[in-house]
């Protein structure tokens, strides 16, 4: 009870610190005040997609922090002042779902001020700027979303000119500049926020910090006696990585060395896994399902992989031995791309795994509010009874999935370390891996 | 046109893995029948050979996404 205790209280303390800033859980206008069509495919994608708010139901969603740097200094928030996209706060504002600077000298940077995006066709102007901060009657005013390059603001042709989002404020259009990242390396700021996918991976930190401190304590404190409680359910786990994945395919010699990065992959990756199964608040982060989430692990892995590599590791990539000379560059060639490929391979299986995973679960949950725009609320209701045992049954193969991708993972991380730490005088009367 | 050619990519991929998959486990079948006591030791091995085939698989299923979400 005294763990249950502590973990309770430590939940209860993160989710207090995250919601205690501005407004916690608040009712927001939906949208852009127009009539949202339910377009499954696009309620899909915000399903698997990251997020700057948690958004538990219809207008309910917990807000998260939204930090930037840029060269104007730090701006930090909590999402829920951007009022969905009604505001900008310091410089910045919330474009659907994505948080963007507005490029102009003249825009006011410490401050929150209204404004306005366009969708749809009316022609009103922009009412005058509203300085106030966190007035809840924001003007709604709907224009073309401006293209650049058009001095027209209500020009319906969408010209030849590069497609840049706008906002308008007061009787001006500013452009809009989003983050730097690996599509815009040219960007004037960072993006340093709070998703939930940062959220999620920051759970399952804390998650494994207890659990394991937990576990390495009842080590000693009950030294002489059987397993009990959370000890037992992880000791056969980590007893079978140890015995049947990291002992035989890193070898006698080195494998203690590495034997706690493995793990830490293996749990990491499994337990962010799991939290993406969940589908209500700490847990509807898709982590392991961003590609630049899994692409950070894998280059983990790259960088231990290579930097404990020893010559006889480097001279098989660059410089094979046994092999006539005529063929060696063109296997050189091969090694050096295998060498960038294998930690692809990584990740992309454990991406494209999750997601796919997902994506199933999230098309069958659709698939009740097509039946009942086609048929009805009765339609709805047969859907869900169709559905409902399937996607039961898809969660359980994806709880499955969750642990065999998180043991893939790490059983190729640990033959891949096994081949870059072992030398030759490895090889005579030595077990090799069981692949 | 490139949705219908993504999805067809994407059919043929799974075929590749139905079939790969369906090999790992009927050698596997074989496997245990001959030497029942090594029947967990197989379906251990088997279950990571399915995973990696399966991961190749994938790889055909993410550039069929990346054609119709990047279109």
């Amino acid at each position: 009870m005294n763990m249950l205790k502590m973990l309770k209280s430590t939940f209860s303390l993160l989710v207090i610190m995250l919601l205690s800033c501005n407004q916690t859980v608040f009712a927001t206008d939906t949208h852009e005040g127009e009539a949202k069509e339910e377009d499954p495919i696009e309620a899909m994608m915000h399903h698997l997609g990251d997020a700057n708010e948690f958004h538990i139901a219809g207008d309910w969603s917990i807000p998260l922090p939204c930090i930037a740097w840029s060269d104007d200094g730090f701006m930090m928030t909590m999402s829920s002042s951007f009022e969905h996209g009604h505001k900008a706060v310091n410089g910045y504002v919330l474009h659907h779902g994505i948080l963007m600077r507005v490029v102009g000298d003249d825009f006011p940077r410490d401050k929150t001020v209204d404004v306005s995006f366009g969708h749809g066709h009316s022609n009103d102007e922009a009412h005058g700027h509203n300085t106030h901060d966190h007035d809840h009657g924001g003007h709604q005013t709907v224009d073309e979303t401006g293209i650049t390059g058009s001095s027209n603001e209500n020009d319906h042709e969408a010209e030849e000119t590069v497609h840049v989002e706008t906002v308008k404020y007061g009787s001006a259009t500013y452009n809009l500049e989003p983050c730097m990242s690996l599509q815009n390396t040219a960007s004037s700021w960072q993006d340093f926020s709070i998703t939930k996918n940062v959220f999620g991976m920051l759970l399952a930190m804390v998650l494994l910090l207890f659990i394991f401190s937990k576990i390495s304590k009842a080590y000693t404190t009950r030294e002489k006696q059987a397993p009990k409680g959370v000890q037992s359910f992880f000791e056969p786990l980590i007893l079978f990585m140890r015995d049947e994945v990291v002992k035989p395919a890193i070898g006698e010699k080195d494998w203690k060395r590495f034997f706690p990065f493995v793990m830490c992959v293996f749990f990491f990756i499994l337990f962010c896994n799991m939290l993406g199964l969940i589908p209500i608040f700490p847990g509807s982060a898709n982590i392991t399902g961003n590609i630049g989430v899994t692409m950070m692990l894998a280059l983990v892995v790259f960088v231990v992989v290579n930097l404990n590599g020893t010559k006889d590791y480097w001279m098989h990539i660059l410089w094979m031995p046994g092999v006539p000379t005529f063929v060696k560059p063109l296997l050189t060639i091969i090694e050096v791309l295998g060498l960038f490929i294998k930690p692809a391979t990584l990740f992309i299986r454990l991406f494209a795994n999750i997601t796919a995973g997902h994506v199933i679960i999230l098309s069958l949950v659709s698939l009740i509010f097509f039946f009942k725009t086609a048929m009805g609320t009765s339609g709805a209701v047969a859907g869900v009874g169709l559905a409902v045992p399937f996607v039961f049954a898809l969660n359980l193969l994806e709880l499955f999935v969750a642990f065999l991708q998180a043991f893939v993972f790490s059983l190729l991380t640990a033959l891949y370390i096994g081949s870059a730490v072992e030398t030759h005088d490895d090889h005579h009367g030595h077990e090799h891996a069981t692949m | 046109m490139g949705f219908g050619l993504a999805a067809i990519g994407a059919g043929l991929a799974v075929i590749g893995a139905g079939m790969g998959i369906g090999q790992i486990g009927g050698k596997a079948m074989e496997g245990i029948s001959r030497q029942p006591s090594a029947a967990g030791d197989i379906r251990t091995n088997m279950i990571v050979a399915a995973a990696l085939v399966e991961g190749a698989a994938l790889f055909a299923i993410v550039v069929a996404l990346l054609v119709v979400l990047l279109k």
